[in-house]
C-alpha cells in the first residue's frame, strides 16, 4: 500500500521559511480555499498555516548547535486524529495514505485537534473548519503540470532539498532510501501513530575516497610524461606535474 | 487545554438532568417495590422530569457554541463506530426525548400496565420508559466521559477515573437538586433524597480527590526530546513559528495565571464539597427550603470550577512544541 509522506533532514534545514510561505500561498489560493489571516500587516499577526517552522538551540554555548524544525502533520499510519471525528469530516484516503479533512462536513467541533498529539491541526478561525497540511494532493496528481513539478509546494520550493516527498512504504523510492541510510526517525514514537513523515537528523557530513581518486587519471599532462611523477609523499599540483 | 465555556455548560447542565432523571425514578421503582411511599404522579415525577429536561435543554443549547458550523450538527452522528463524541450526539437526543415521554406519561395519567411479575410488582408502561431512560442515562454519562477518557495521549483524563468522577458528580448535583425538588412540593422524600445526595457528594469527593492524587504523580511519556527526537539534555527553544501566536497557542493552553489556577482548585474542593454537604446537613435539620435550593445552587457553581480545572489541568503532547508558554 502506498504511503506519500515528506522526509525532512535536519541536518540541511537553514530555517528559511520559503516551505512556509509557499505552502501558504499554494493552499490559500488552492481548491482547498483560502486560509485566513488576522492583523497580517499589524501588531501580533496571526492566521492558519499547514506548515510551520521551528527553532530550537541544542546544548550550552559555546557547544551549540541550532536545530530549525519543520512541523507539519505526519500523514501517520494509525491516525488518532480520524476514529474521533464525529463526521468523518476526517478521513485517510486508501489511495496514498495522506490524512485529509472534508471542508464540507467538518463541524468545527475541535475534537480532531485534541486527538492529534502533534498540534498538526489548525481550525479555521473564519471558514470554522479545521485545516491542516493534505502533502498538496491538488497538485500532485495535476496532470496539467509538469512531471518534475507534482510535488508538495514545500519542496519545490526549499533550497537546500532539505525536504523530499515519496512513498515511504516503497523500499526503493528515495525517501526510503534516505530514512534506512541517514537514521530516519519518526516524532514521538511513544504513542503508537506510526507517522509517516520521517525527519533526518544532525550528522557529520563524511566523504569516503578511495587511494585511486587521488589520482588524476585525465591529467593532458599525463600522456606527454613531460615531467617525472612525483613521490607519493610530495605534494602535487596538477598543472605542473604529470601524475 | 483551553477550558470553552460551551463545553463547561454542556457537561454540567446535562450531569443535572440526568443525576436529577436518575433520583426520580430511584424513587418510582422504590415505591413500587414498597420501600417508599407513592408520590403524585403528574406533580413529582411528571413535572419533575420537565425539569430535567430543562437542564437537558440547556446543555445542549449551549453545545451549539462550541461548534464552528452549528448548522451540521445532524452529521455528527455519522461515526457512531468509532467516536465516543457521535455516540454522545445519539444517546443526548435519545435521553431527552424519552425524559419527555416519561414526563408526559406521568402529567397524562395514560399509564396503562403493562405486566405483572408477582402479585406486588406491577410493572405500568411509565416504569418501563423510565427504565429504558435509566439505561440511556448512564449510557449518556460514559459517552460524555469516554470523549475525555479515550484520548490517550491526554494523560490526565485517560483513566477510568474520569468516567466515575462523571457518573458520581452528575449524580451528586441531580440528587442535591431533587431534595430541593421536593422540599418545594413538600413532598415526603425529602430525606431520602437529601441523604443520597450527601452520599454521593462525598463519594465524588473522593474518587475526585484520587484523580487531582493521581494527576499530580503522573509520569508523562513525551518529552522536549521525543517531541523533536533530539537526545540532548539541554534543548533551548529559540522560535515557535509565529509571531502573534497560532491555533496551537491559544487552543492548548488555559492562560490562567498559576495562582488563580491553584486556587480554582481549592475553590471547586469548597464549593462543589464541603458546602453543600454542610447546607445539606443543615437544611435536612431544620427542612428549609432555601437552604436546599442553596445547596443545590453552590454545587452548581462549584462544579463549573471542577469543569474548567478538568480542562485546564489536562497537559496536552503538542506543548512540547510551545516551550516559551
Ligand atoms: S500528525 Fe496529527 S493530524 Fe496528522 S495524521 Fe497524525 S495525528 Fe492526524
Ligand atoms: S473539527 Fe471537523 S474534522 Fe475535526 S473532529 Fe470535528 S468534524 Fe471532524
Amino acid at each position: 500500500m502506498t504511503q506519500l509522506a515528506l522526509v525532512i533532514d535536519l541536518n540541511v534545514c537553514v530555517g528559511c521559511h520559503a516551505c512556509v510561505t509557499s505552502c501558504k500561498e499554494w493552499n490559500t489560493s488552492g481548491t482547498a480555499g483560502y486560509m485566513s489571516d488576522y492583523n497580517p500587516y499589524d501588531k501580533d499577526p496571526t492566521g492558519t498555516f499547514f506548515n510551520r517552522v521551528q527553532t530550537f538551540e541544542v546544548g550550552e554555548f559555546p557547544n551549540t548547535q541550532t536545530v530549525h524544525f519543520p512541523k507539519s502533520c505526519l500523514h501517520c499510519e494509525e491516525p488518532p486524529c480520524v476514529p474521533v471525528c464525529p463526521t468523518g469530516a476526517s478521513y485517510k484516503r486508501e489511495l496514498d495514505g495522506i490524512v485529509l479533512v472534508d471542508y464540507d462536513k467538518c463541524i468545527g467541533c475541535k475534537y480532531c485537534s485534541w486527538a492529534c498529539p502533534y498540534g498538526a491541526r489548525e481550525i479555521d478561525e473564519n471558514q470554522k473548519v479545521m485545516k491542516k497540511c493534505t502533502l498538496c494532493v491538488d497538485r500532485i496528481y495535476d496532470e496539467t503540470l509538469p512531471e518534475s513539478e507534482r510535488k508538495p509546494a514545500c519542496v519545490l520550493a526549499c533550497p537546500t532539498s532539505a525536504r523530499l516527498f515519496g512513498d515511504v512504504n516503497d523500499p526503493d523510492s528515495n525517501v526510503s532510501e534516505q530514512i534506512r541510510d541517514n537514521g530516519g526517525y519518526q516524532l514521538m514514537p511513544e504513542w503508537g501513530t506510526k507517522p509517516a513523515n520521517h525527519y533526518l537528523p544532525r550528522r557529520k557530513t563524511n566523504i569516503t575516497i578511495h587511494r585511486d581518486e587521488l589520482t588524476r587519471v585525465d591529467n593532458p599532462l599525463n600522456k606527454e610524461r613531460q615531467l617525472p611523477m612525483p613521490d607519493d609523499d610530495d605534494q602535487t599540483l596538477d598543472d605542473i606535474m604529470s601524475w | 487545554m483551553h477550558p470553552a465555556f460551551s463545553v463547561i455548560f454542556l457537561t454540567t447542565l446535562i450531569g443535572v438532568g440526568q443525576g436529577l432523571f436518575l433520583a426520580l425514578y430511584t424513587g418510582q421503582l422504590y415505591s413500587v417495590i414498597k420501600v417508599l411511599p407513592v408520590q403524585d404522579s403528574p406533580g413529582f415525577y411528571g413535572y419533575g422530569s420537565l425539569l430535567a429536561l430543562v437542564f437537558l435543554v440547556g446543555g445542549l443549547f449551549s453545545s451549539f457554541f462550541h461548534l464552528g458550523r452549528p448548522e451540521r450538527a445532524w452529521r455528527s452522528a455519522a461515526k457512531w463506530k468509532t467516536s465516543w463524541l457521535s455516540r454522545e450526539v445519539i444517546v443526548l437526543p435519545a435521553f431527552m426525548g424519552t425524559t419527555f415521554i416519561y414526563s408526559m406519561i406521568h402529567i397524562s395519567g395514560w399509564n396503562p400496565v403493562l405486566f405483572s411479575l408477582s402479585d406486588a410488582l406491577v410493572v405500568d408502561l411509565s416504569l418501563f420508559v423510565g427504565g429504558i431512560n435509566m439505561v440511556l442515562a448512564f449510557a449518556l454519562f460514559i459517552c460524555t466521559a469516554m470523549i475525555y477518557a479515550c484520548v490517550k495521549f491526554l494523560q490526565e483524563w485517560a483513566t477510568p477515573l474520569t468516567v466515575v468522577n462523571y457518573v458520581l458528580l452528575g449524580m451528586a448535583s441531580g440528587f442535591a437538586l431533587s431534595t430541593a425538588f421536593a422540599s418545594y412540593v413538600e413532598s415526603d422524600l425529602i430525606h431520602f433524597y437529601g441523604g443520597w445526595a450527601i452520599v454521593l457528594t462525598v463519594a465524588a469527593f473522593i474518587t475526585r480527590s484520587a484523580s487531582l492524587i493521581r494527576n499530580n504523580n503522573i509520569k508523562y511519556k513525551s518529552n522536549l526530546s521525543s517531541a523533536i527526537g533530539i537526545r540532548h539534555t539541554s534543548i533551548k527553544q529559540k522560535a515557535q513559528g509565529s509571531m502573534g501566536g497560532s491555533f496551537n497557542t491559544r487552543e492548548y493552553f488555559h492562560g490562567a495565571k498559576p495562582s488563580l489556577f491553584k486556587s480554582i482548585k481549592w475553590i471547586f474542593l469548597v464549593l462543589a464539597f464541603v458546602v453543600p454537604v454542610a447546607l445539606l446537613t443543615s437544611a435536612l435539620a431544620t427542612d428549609m427550603f432555601i437552604l436546599f435550593l442553596l445547596a443545590f445552587i453552590v454545587q452548581y457553581i462549584g462544579l463549573m470550577a471542577e469543569r474548567w480545572f478538568f480542562f485546564a489541568q489536562a497537559n496536552h503532547p503538542q506543548n512540547l512544541y510551545y516551550q516559551s508558554l
